[in-house]
């Protein structure tokens, strides 16, 4: 953990994907790059590009997709990666998504499903395989393994199954983790087991963790760093701790005022006009937020802003300098 | 922004509560889904019903608009039962009159043949004996209020956004101007940015009408946002109630207790349970 | 995504010509064959000479000018039975769609809305129905009613509304899951309004698609029953009574008029079936 070198580094990353006949950007030259150990939440709304970026990372676009820039995992390029090394790479990333009953064949058992990529890739004996899982079950809080193992998706609630996609997700010990949603459908208590889950298992087994979600709160309250998309762009990049008192994209700011607050009513939120963007309906040539944005500018309508290092954060704003110190996010109540 | 919903006569007269639900319980087979829930709205209230999935949330709220039949208890909006199926058209649309419901799913509440208009027209028909004149009249302030343009009028669902969508289901409920209007989830499928344009609005027509609500909800923030007064339900009956604020910054209720922990905030911890 | 869905509305509005403009290439062609074949069915008996006339002099004769198929075993102008004998052989099936689609869609939808006990006798029922083959329910109806065309668009249409009424009853299950159905019925719209207003023609699209893929069905069940001599009767030109004619020309060496006839069946048919498969195909997509 002491390596200075990211484990994860993704530069320009660009993705068309081809609708009926014609590409259509769902990334616009995306950069981020995580640390060996590090939480990196990703965050942003609907059509920003956030389970692309995990997708891209996983190499799991459709077919026809056209990708530019790079992706380096432990300073390997990730889109070049073939035969073994894609499948040990494949083995080293691992992926936990939404709706976990999308993922899994609902006819075969637990144990199947778990310790299937461990027998056919790795040639683990089911026996050992299943001890393995039995083990990782109890890690993710499920003490009765065995007889998990013999059960069938559907007689496992949202919650426990999600676990036990965490738990195969650990199986092949991956470095890093893709966290796709993980917990949007679940209850809110359910949703704060599972985080605590992940949270110790991160820790514990030194996981490097990209957490994407819509809940600007969640990824500020269990990561390290939070990036913030929106239309297919990175628009900041900065530690959690600070994303929520001291934003340096104007959009951060508006998203974390436009929640309501549990701790007091407003009389009316600020809300932010118009609707969120998705990557293709983006214009070139300027800043894809302005027309939202309380604080733009004629310039901002005319130049594209870049992605810039500030304050220890990154944010691709034309007036991020100017606006420093005075984007606090405003108080309810 | 033009009074939107001119209230019937006597809308603030009545002093008794607008909804009232006694004894409530529905029981599917063998389970028992709502357990003896009780309470009262006033006119220009508002109550949210809190609870997780399977908490019998929604079955009350479809309890109260008649898409489930209560197994036990009884249900009165405007000081008339209606714990029993109607018998009549009439009482049928009397009942649309006094209690509206928005769904959660923006995607399926809306026939996909019908544009705005349409869809509203026909509500107006259907509950007032209006000329063509006065409806088309009555859809413009509507959809107006409700912050959609003449453009997305005429449009149909399919090229409305998420949250124009749900717009259009929250006109379509004012339509048949209602005395109590059931949020069930209404903001949850929602992104963050429009879930405020949404919450918002509902403001606006709590100050512009006497409507209550009944939110549906699992999101604390919101029901903080929009509500008066919470009843916390878990696994069919009630918890814990009491004002909105007084439950949520000091809830009794060990279930509320910890429902309220789990919410994610800055310096949150997860804390981490045995499994059930 | 807009500019699309506003294309696909409009398509969606415009009615017969889009929806088949939208089948595609084959489509479009197979519609277009469909087109002439109803053609011929109305106007065939005014542009063909007397299709029951029989020559036996002219005993399977070869073509000849103004009788381009030439004629069958009993002497008659095969082009001029082809040109009869469509009115017939499009209207039996014709008839048998539109009771079993009516019929069909009647029992899917109230067994749908109503669902519970009501659901479950008519779902039985309809599955007991179902272990019957139409060409027994034909026998039947032919034993019954006596042969001829009546009986055994009587017996097509019973053997087929369970298989219409468990393909809609699934359709209409879905589409009164969507929301808009309880938000309707909260209103107070009746059920009644909300089946024909609503249901229904969110339905139709997929209800057409049956009806053409049934239609093609019922055409080569119905020659098949006309073979067997259960259907139409000879001498009234229809083209599986011509395929049973002829059978004997066939052995002799003079296929013509069988042949003739075969073809035209199986043109129809097939157009029907792919213009059906289309149609089908469209709907579920525009299902989303």
């Amino acid at each position: 953990m002491t390596d200075d070198r990211p484990l994860l580094e993704i530069e320009a990353l660009t993705v068309q994907l081809p609708v009926e006949g014609s590409p259509r950007a769902v990334l616009r030259d995306v950069a981020l790059s995580i640390q060996p150990g590090e939480a990196l939440g990703l965050v942003g709304e609907s059509g920003s590009g956030k389970s692309m970026t995990a997708r891209a990372v996983d190499r799991l676009l459709p077919a026809g997709a056209d990708v530019a820039g790079s992706i380096r995992f432990d300073g390997k390029d990730v889109l070049a990666l073939k035969g073994a090394d894609f499948r040990a790479y494949r083995d080293d990333v691992a992926m936990i998504f939404q709706d976990p009953r999308a993922h899994i064949n609902p006819v075969r058992r637990i144990g199947d499903f778990m310790t299937e990529a461990l027998r056919t890739n790795s040639g683990v004996s089911r026996s050992e395989a299943s001890g393995l899982a039995v083990a990782l079950l109890e890690d993710v809080g499920i003490p009765d393994g065995g007889r998990r193992l013999h059960q069938y998706p559907h007689e496992l609630s949202g919650g426990l199954l999600q676990r036990v996609m965490i738990a195969t997700a650990l199986l092949t010990e991956p470095r890093l983790l893709l966290a796709d949603e993980p917990t949007t459908a679940l209850d809110v208590t359910t949703q704060a087991e599972v985080m605590a889950i992940l949270d110790d298992l991160r820790r514990e087994f030194g996981l490097t963790l990209l957490f994407i979600t819509h809940d600007l709160e969640l990824a500020a309250a269990v990561c390290d760093r939070t990036a913030v998309m929106y239309a297919g762009q990175i628009v900041e990049i900065r530690a959690s701790t600070l994303l929520h008192g001291d934003p340096l994209h104007p959009y951060t700011a508006a998203l974390a005022a436009a929640r309501p607050d549990i701790d007091a009513t407003a009389h009316r939120l600020t809300a932010i006009a118009g609707q969120p963007l998705s990557a293709f309906e983006a214009p070139e040539g300027e800043c894809a937020f302005a027309p939202r944005c309380p604080h733009a500018r004629e310039r901002c309508r005319t130049e594209a802003p870049v992605l810039q290092t500030i304050d220890g954060g990154v944010v691709r704003c034309l007036r991020a300098e100017e606006l420093r110190g005075r984007l606090e996010v405003a108080a309810h109540g | 922004m033009a009074d939107p919903q001119p209230m019937g006569p006597g809308a603030a007269a009545d002093a008794g509560p607008v909804l009232e639900v006694r004894g409530l319980s529905k029981r599917f087979g063998e389970q028992l889904a709502v357990a003896d829930v009780t309470f009262a709205v006033p006119p220009s209230g508002s109550l949210a019903i809190v609870g997780e999935s399977g908490s019998g949330k929604t079955t009350v709220a479809k309890m109260i608009v008649g898409l489930e039949t209560p197994t036990e208890g009884g249900i009165s909006a405007c000081g008339r039962d209606r714990s029993k199926p109607a018998r009549s058209s009439a009482e049928r649309r009397r009942r649309g009159r006094e209690v509206q419901i928005v769904f959660q799913d923006p995607y399926t509440s809306l026939d996909p043949r019908q544009t705005v208009a349409a869809t509203l027209d026909e509500i107006l028909r259907l509950h007032h004996g209006w000329p063509d004149e006065r409806r088309q009249e009555r859809i413009v302030e509507l959809t107006e209020f409700v912050g959609l343009d003449a453009r997305q009028t005429r449009a149909l669902p399919r090229t409305l956004s998420g949250g124009q969508r749900q717009r259009v289901a929250i006109a379509r409920a004012l339509a048949a101007e209602p005395r109590v209007l059931i949020l069930d989830e209404s903001v949850a499928a929602l992104d963050v940015s429009i879930q405020a344009q949404v919450l918002n609005l509902l403001a606006d027509i709590r100050d512009a009408t006497e409507i209550s609500y009944v939110l549906i909800s699992h999101d604390l923030a919101v029901v903080r946002q929009l509500t008066d007064d919470t009843l916390v339900m878990w696994q069919g009956r009630v918890v814990e109630r009491g004002p909105t604020a007084r439950v949520l910054d000091d809830p009794h209720d060990d279930y509320t207790k910890r429902l309220r922990a789990s919410v994610p905030r800055p310096g949150w911890k997860p804390q981490r349970q045995q499994a059930h | 995504m807009s500019a699309v869905a506003v294309a696909a509305e409009s398509a969606k509005r415009r009615g017969l010509i889009a929806l088949i403009r939208g089948t595609g290439a084959a489509g479009i062609a197979s519609a277009i064959v469909i087109a002439i074949a109803l053609f011929i069915a109305i106007f065939g008996p005014f542009i063909a000479s007397d299709a029951n006339l029989s020559r036996l002099s002219l005993s399977y004769v070869g073509p000849a000018p103004g009788h381009l198929l030439g004629f069958d075993g009993q002497g008659r102008d095969v082009m001029a039975r082809i040109l009869v004998g469509a009115r017939t052989s499009m209207l039996g099936p014709l008839l048998v769609v539109a009771i079993c689609m009516s019929v069909g869609t009647v029992l899917a939808i109230s067994s749908a809305w109503r669902r519970g006990a009501y659901d479950t006798v008519v779902s039985s029922g309809l599955d007991v129905l179902f272990a019957f083959p139409a060409i027994l329910l034909a026998i039947l109806a032919a034993t019954v009613f006596g042969a001829g065309l009546i009986a055994a668009v009587l017996a097509l249409a019973v053997a087929y509304t369970p298989y219409v009424a468990r393909v809609l009853r699934g359709a209409a299950l879905r589409e009164r899951g969507q929301q808009y159905v309880d938000a309707l019925s909260v209103q107070g719209l009746s059920s009644v309004s909300i089946c024909l207003r609503h249901l229904i023609p969110n339905m139709a699209p997929l209800i057409v698609a049956q009806a053409t893929i049934l239609f093609g069905y019922a055409m080569v069940d119905l020659a098949a029953i006309s073979f067997l001599g259960l259907g139409v009767q000879p001498p009234n030109p229809d083209w599986g009574v011509m395929v049973a004619e002829n059978q004997s020309g066939l052995i002799q060496g003079y296929p013509t008029s069988a042949l003739a006839a075969g073809v035209c069946i199986v043109i129809v048919v097939v157009a029907f079936n792919i213009l059906g498969e289309r149609l089908y195909e469209q709907a579920q997509r525009e299902r989303r």
